[in-house]
């Protein structure tokens, strides 16, 4: 029991790490703000604004909660600041819950996830890392390798299938993406697989043909396996910033995405920008990526985010 | 924008200006902004890479994950080949699976030589052993892929360090991926402190990021922008202007870019004999053929309309944007047509239309689309020559 609560904290430690940056361009620079001073000044809330702003949190959410801030400061006693960094806390928390809905995978009947993204996200990667943690949790898994335009691409998942000793249909480069998937359907079922986990090439969201050739694979899925594909899972990077918001619009309007996965959150001090996607979007964040380790990989929970940020 | 040097002075410079009698003031103020961002991009002149005399030069990529190391890596490759340099490709890459594996593939396909690394060794030996292969193979230049990495991750930029150390690259050139916000400065400025980069390379310059960050990075870093990545294909990475890219980052469209291209694909005595046959109005469908082969060899027609003023930010175009395929199938069907029907489609009737359709592989339905859209291209080519059309064209309306 002590050894789990050992791993829990320690994991809670490397989270914090991970998110120390953005932790120090958000909270720490309100938290300098409001340190030592008695009252709170009018000027204050300008400059928590114009903090917020360029973590990237979005115009969306800043403004909402400056309102919340004057109209609370307006009521309670303006010579407790503290209770600006209160307000901050409850609103990210209001608003990451919302988004916090880790995929559900029933226990009969094979589960299929699409991965798509633009190019250098960490598709490959992050299902890597999720073909390992489902392993663990004892679910059959199977990885279908439908990059099959950028070089070495199914090598890559390759290895990840072996790390994970877990099979992968593949096809050479170059094939279609559709049949490969087509395959990959036919051997999961096949072979009683809990889940199927698809590889898709980067594509820029603004290219339309590589758009309607995820289109088609999306379709072959349902014909082949209604129902499928159960999860269309986003890999946005959190380096990206603002264009994120255009890649999940895009990517949701084409393929009708169900799920977001944030990655390279250890790398930024712009992860407010999974507050702008929490307020602004209208899709459930799965998981989160703050470290090249398999587990650094995490299913997104919300007041464990926030407490990373704050405490 | 905390990035400019010094304050920026397009305010002072525009008031008092005498504004020309041929554009409004608006068009003033974006001229005077467009000049004062390719000031802070470094200028008209394009910087060149600095290869060493000494051969083999070597290049050494260096960047985050995910901004498109391996790919520029050979696509570097090609464009110093296509000026007949002998590359040598280097994979430092032993972290992320396969990246050897995909700079190996690549190299076959651009006729590079690679250095045959394995995942088992340490990226510093694997490029020290390569520079003494490429210098025993008489290589003009190498290239290193090294692995991407966390500006802030001390231990792997310290691995950075070491390979300069032993190589001394000609030139260490850090790739940055256009959609990055901001944060391309803190990652740009760390990777200077740390290595002390020559150059930059600009990479997914083809999404819709209009590469702000490239303005900050050269005024951070004081540091070059010398090549920017704009597509999928291995022949898209082409040198920086910054004059084209302070046009972009105003949404004005890359006229030179597109002028440029059409230079490279087409023939000056066919282009003027196509003139012609507009100007009469005898545009054939043969013509068109000829057309689409020339298109073909500017590049992907998307890419073509996002250069064009107005096109790249037009939301309908998302819809337009056409599916180069769709070249290739309207080139077929006219393959299948006799010279007499493709000099006169009108002779062609319900029979000759089934007959095109087996022999293109394609449906009446296909061939109908078409020959409408044909008779539509020549009712669009008459009024753009017309003199309205003419001269709407020069205020830059589109008469269609």
């Amino acid at each position: 029991m002590a050894g789990e609560e050992k791993k829990g904290s320690n994991l809670f430690e490397r989270l914090k790490k991970g998110l120390s940056k953005t932790r120090k361009s958000m909270v720490k620079s309100i938290d300098e703000m409001i340190f030592g001073e008695k009252v709170i000044e009018r000027d204050i809330f300008e400059e928590i604004e114009e903090t917020l702003i360029a973590a990237d949190v979005g115009a969306a959410f800043t403004q909402d909660l400056i309102d919340d801030m004057r109209e609370i400061a307006k009521r309670q006693d303006l010579n407790n600041p503290e209770i600006l960094r209160k307000i901050l806390r409850d609103n990210i928390a209001f608003i990451l819950k919302k988004s916090e809905a880790p995929l559900d995978i029933p226990k009969d009947g094979l589960f299929t996830i699409m991965v798509v993204g633009v190019n250098g996200t960490g598709k490959t990667t992050t299902i890597g890392k999720m073909a390992m943690g489902f392993k663990d949790q004892g679910y059959s898994v199977m990885l279908a390798a439908a990059d099959t335009f950028r070089a070495a691409a199914i090598e890559q998942l390759d290895v990840w299938s072996q790390r994970c000793g877990v099979p992968m249909i593949r096809q050479q480069m170059g094939a279609d993406p559709s049949a490969v998937v087509f395959d990959a359907l036919h051997a999961a079922r096949a072979k009683k697989t809990d889940i199927l986990i698809i590889d898709t090439a980067g594509r820029l969201h603004t290219k339309v043909n590589l758009m309607e050739e995820l289109k088609k694979v999306k379709r072959i899925m349902g014909r082949e396996l209604p129902g499928a594909p159960h999860e269309v899972l986003l890999v946005l990077d959190a380096t990206t910033g603002q264009n994120a918001l255009a890649q999940a619009r895009m990517f949701g309007d084409e393929v009708g995405v169900t799920g977001i996965v944030l990655t390279k959150l250890d790398g930024t001090a712009k992860g407010g920008i999974i507050i702008r996607i929490a307020r602004e979007l209208h899709t459930p964040i799965r998981y989160i990526g703050i470290g090249e380790a398999p587990d650094d990989l995490r299913v997104f929970k919300s007041i464990e985010y926030t407490d990373a940020l704050f405490e | 924008m905390k990035t400019t040097s010094g304050k920026p002075s397009g305010n002072s410079r525009a008031v008092g200006r005498e504004v020309l009698d041929s554009i409004t003031p608006g068009q003033q103020v974006v001229k005077i902004v467009h000049d004062r961002l390719v000031e802070l991009m470094g200028g008209v002149s394009a910087p060149t890479l600095k290869l060493a005399k000494q051969l083999p030069a070597s290049l050494m990529l260096v960047g985050l994950q995910g901004c498109g190391k391996t790919t520029t890596a050979a696509k570097l490759a090609h464009h110093l080949i296509q000026q007949g340099k002998r590359v040598y490709l280097v994979p430092a890459d032993v972290y992320r699976p396969a990246a050897i594996d995909q700079l190996k593939i690549l190299a076959g396909q651009i006729g590079a030589g690679v250095f045959d690394s394995k995942s088992t060794d340490d990226p510093v030996k694997i490029c020290a052993d390569a520079l003494g292969e490429a210098r025993r193979s008489g290589f003009d230049v190498m290239i290193m892929d090294t692995a991407g990495r966390l500006h802030i991750d001390e231990e792997m930029m310290e691995e950075l360090r070491r390979i300069k150390a032993v190589i001394n690259p000609s030139e260490i050139l850090l790739l940055a991926d256009a959609m990055t916000g901001q944060d391309a400065v803190v990652v740009a400025t760390k990777f200077n402190e740390s290595l002390e980069i020559d150059g930059v390379i600009l990479t997914k310059m083809d999404g819709d990021a209009r590469g702000g960050a490239a303005l900050s990075l050269r005024a951070v870093t004081g540091k070059p922008i010398k090549f920017v990545g704009v597509g999928e294909k291995i022949d898209a990475l082409e040198i920086f202007y910054p004059d084209r890219m302070a046009t972009r980052i105003l949404g004005m469209g890359d006229i030179l870019g597109l002028v440029e291209k059409a230079q490279a694909a087409m023939d000056l005595g066919q282009a003027q004999a196509l003139e012609k046959k507009l100007r009469k109005d005898e545009f054939t469908l043969q013509d068109f053929r000829d057309q689409l082969t020339q298109m073909k060899k500017m590049g992907s027609l998307s890419e073509i309309l996002g250069m064009m003023p107005g096109f790249g930010k037009m939301k309908a175009m998302k819809n337009m944007e056409v599916d180069d395929r769709e070249l290739t199938r309207t080139a077929a069907i006219i393959d299948s047509m006799t010279i007499k029907e493709r000099r006169n489609p009108l002779l062609i009737d319900g029979q000759r239309r089934k007959r095109i359709a087996r022999g293109s592989g394609t449906s009446v339905q296909d061939i109908n689309r078409l020959l409408k859209n044909y008779a539509e291209m020549r009712k669009m080519m008459k009024k753009m020559m017309s003199k309205e059309g003419a001269k709407a064209f020069r205020r830059g309306q589109f008469p269609f």
